[in-house]
């Protein structure tokens, strides 16, 4: 029995129907789907002990707080970061690398300073620093995407130089599927003087991740790709780095003392966590975690691998089929796009819709990334934990059927 | 099974009948769907200094078949017609022509042809006013 067989019955949404077909949910890079776990953390903590965290002197508040702070702690292990210190909760992955810009980079950069991209960003990751830019007069400059669909690491050690501040790149490409050598780039950054940020979105669901062990200086995710609610991130940044740094934000929690006339600030992480943060979020991103190191995270990779070298296996076959990204599933995670030809990607995804298959199609905000693949849009097939072979299956039926579904022509074969 | 997209939208979207561009626009106007990235661009021509009628209205873009085939039928809806009545097309007159339910998802692939049609329109009134003085004088 494979993993996804195995935990199914755990996602109760996968039990409905769409359309009069059995759900088969291919859209877990848009975000995932909950697993009980999860959801009865969630429940649990609202029936039981839902209060403001840190200072509610009485025993919800300290239940509370204790469930809050606890799953700082699982983050932290779960990430492999050194300390509790360095695991700032945020609303999500584009918070995080806002609140890594508004704190270190807006006090690190200056004009004239470079920061190096990569053609295959998600806009979270380009946007905020498009922003910075114009604000600051910085350079951006960008990685290019082979035709491949990996990076050119060539480029890399030509695009770096003495005045990149900052490398920014995804660890997986939410397009592609790609997983990018983060080890080796940062070894090449950090010897050019450069920080690196990761943006970890996709990446957290399918491979295990270890921050320390990568050697990042910033790493930021979210926790509903990973089967926690929505509104729940983190961004990880190293202590040294965040220690003399000022809140990026106003508001409580992020002070030790307030003034008239000014304030002083409060220690890591919550100096950057002002108000009330999303404290059953984070209880949910515990339960994730503990669900996830629970079906253990080598078990994950593997199954993922196994569906994306079945999924390849089967799109390659069908004809006129344009797949994006690399061919080895080793070197990739489950997200994959495609275009069928002569059909939109929207109409596709909308002919497999009628059939219970939700996919993704469009720009996948990546529309740098569209350009350089010469498209409007791809469709695009992502897979969770309990993605099965069936699913994969139904998804390639699904294709040799669309055109047929859509009234432009047989199906093909 | 049932279709997907109606009779209509599926036949505009094989045989488009006014998908290209003309010569001689007066107005043009382009514009993209934030959401997808789908892109359509509509150029008309009026009957001149008078500003009565649409003489002609030409499509492109790369787009769904909703957009593209809700493009076509406002072209048809638009052309030869007086401009105060090619004015009045409004997402449910479009909606009445595709013969279709659009989901509310898919609504954008609709108000995105309506609404690059609605800026080219006003924009090739104000060029051919311009362009063309009643008394036919020199053209621009």
């Amino acid at each position: 029995m494979t993993l996804g067989e195995r935990v199914r019955g755990d996602f109760p949404i996968l039990e409905r129907t769409v359309n009069g077909h059995r759900l088969i949910y291919l859209d877990s890079a848009a975000t995932a789907q909950k697993p009980r776990p999860v959801l009865d953390a969630l429940r649990a903590f609202y029936e039981r002990s839902n209060a403001n965290v840190h200072r509610s002197i009485h025993t919800l508040g300290e239940e509370a707080t204790e469930l809050f702070e606890a799953a700082r702690d699982r983050i932290r292990a779960f990430l492999g970061a050194r300390y509790r210190e360095e695991v700032i909760f945020t609303k999500g992955t584009t918070e995080a690398i806002n609140l890594a810009l508004h704190t270190w980079a807006r006090r690190a950069l200056q004009e004239g300073d470079e920061i190096l991209l990569t053609e295959m960003e998600h806009h979270s990751n380009l946007v905020p620093w498009l922003l910075l830019a114009r604000e600051r007069r910085l350079r951006l400059r960008y990685v290019p995407v082979t035709d491949a669909g990996r990076l050119d690491l060539e480029a890399l050690d030509r695009l770096l130089s003495r005045r990149t501040r900052l490398v920014a790149l995804t660890h997986v490409s939410n397009v592609l599927g790609t997983v990018n050598p983060v080890v080796e780039i940062v070894a090449r950054a950090q010897a050019a003087g450069a920080r690196v940020l990761i943006d970890g979105a996709q990446a957290v669901p399918h491979l295990p991740v270890d921050v320390a062990g990568l050697g990042v200086d910033f790493y930021a995710f979210s926790g509903h790709k990973m089967g926690a609610p929505t509104g729940i991130g983190v961004l990880y940044g190293r202590r040294e780095l965040l220690e003399p740094l000022e809140p990026a934000f106003g508001g409580s929690e992020i002070i030790k003392e307030v003034w008239l006339d000014r304030a002083t600030w409060n220690d890591l992480p919550w100096r950057f966590e002002p108000g009330t943060p999303p404290i059953a979020g984070a209880v949910g991103l515990g339960a994730a975690v503990d669900y996830l190191e629970g079906l253990g995270r080598r078990v994950v990779q593997a199954h993922d691998e196994a569906l994306v070298a079945e999924a390849l296996a089967q799109l390659e076959g069908l004809e006129g089929l344009k797949l994006y990204g690399p061919r080895d599933p080793g070197s990739r995670v489950g997200v994959i796009s495609f275009n069928l030809p002569g059909v939109h990607p929207h109409d596709l995804a909308a002919a497999l819709d009628a059939e219970g298959i939700a996919v993704r199609a469009g720009h996948h905000c990546a529309q740098p990334l569209m350009r350089r693949l010469g498209v409007v849009g791809t469709a695009r097939a992502s897979f969770g934990v309990y993605t099965t072979p069936e699913d994969v299956a139904a998804l390639t039926e699904g294709l040799r059927r669309a055109h047929e579904v859509l009234g432009l022509g047989p199906a093909i074969r | 099974m049932a279709a997907l997209y109606s009779d209509v939208i599926l036949e505009r979207f094989r045989h488009p009948r006014y998908r290209g561009k003309l010569v001689a626009a007066d107005g043009a106007h382009e514009d993209v769907n934030p959401l997808c990235g789908d892109r359509i661009r509509m150029e008309l021509k009026l009957d001149g200094a008078a500003v009565r009628e649409i003489d002609a209205v030409r499509y492109r873009g790369d787009a769904c078949a909703i957009a593209l085939a809700s493009a076509d039928l406002l072209a048809e809806m638009a052309e030869g017609r007086p401009v105060r009545e090619a004015e009045g097309i409004d997402r449910d007159t479009l909606g009445a022509a595709r013969q279709a339910n659009i989901r509310a998802s898919r609504l954008r692939c609709v108000t995105l042809p309506l609404d690059v049609f609605r800026t080219a329109l006003a924009e090739a009134k104000r060029v051919a006013r311009a362009a063309t003085p009643p008394s036919g004088g020199t053209p621009r």
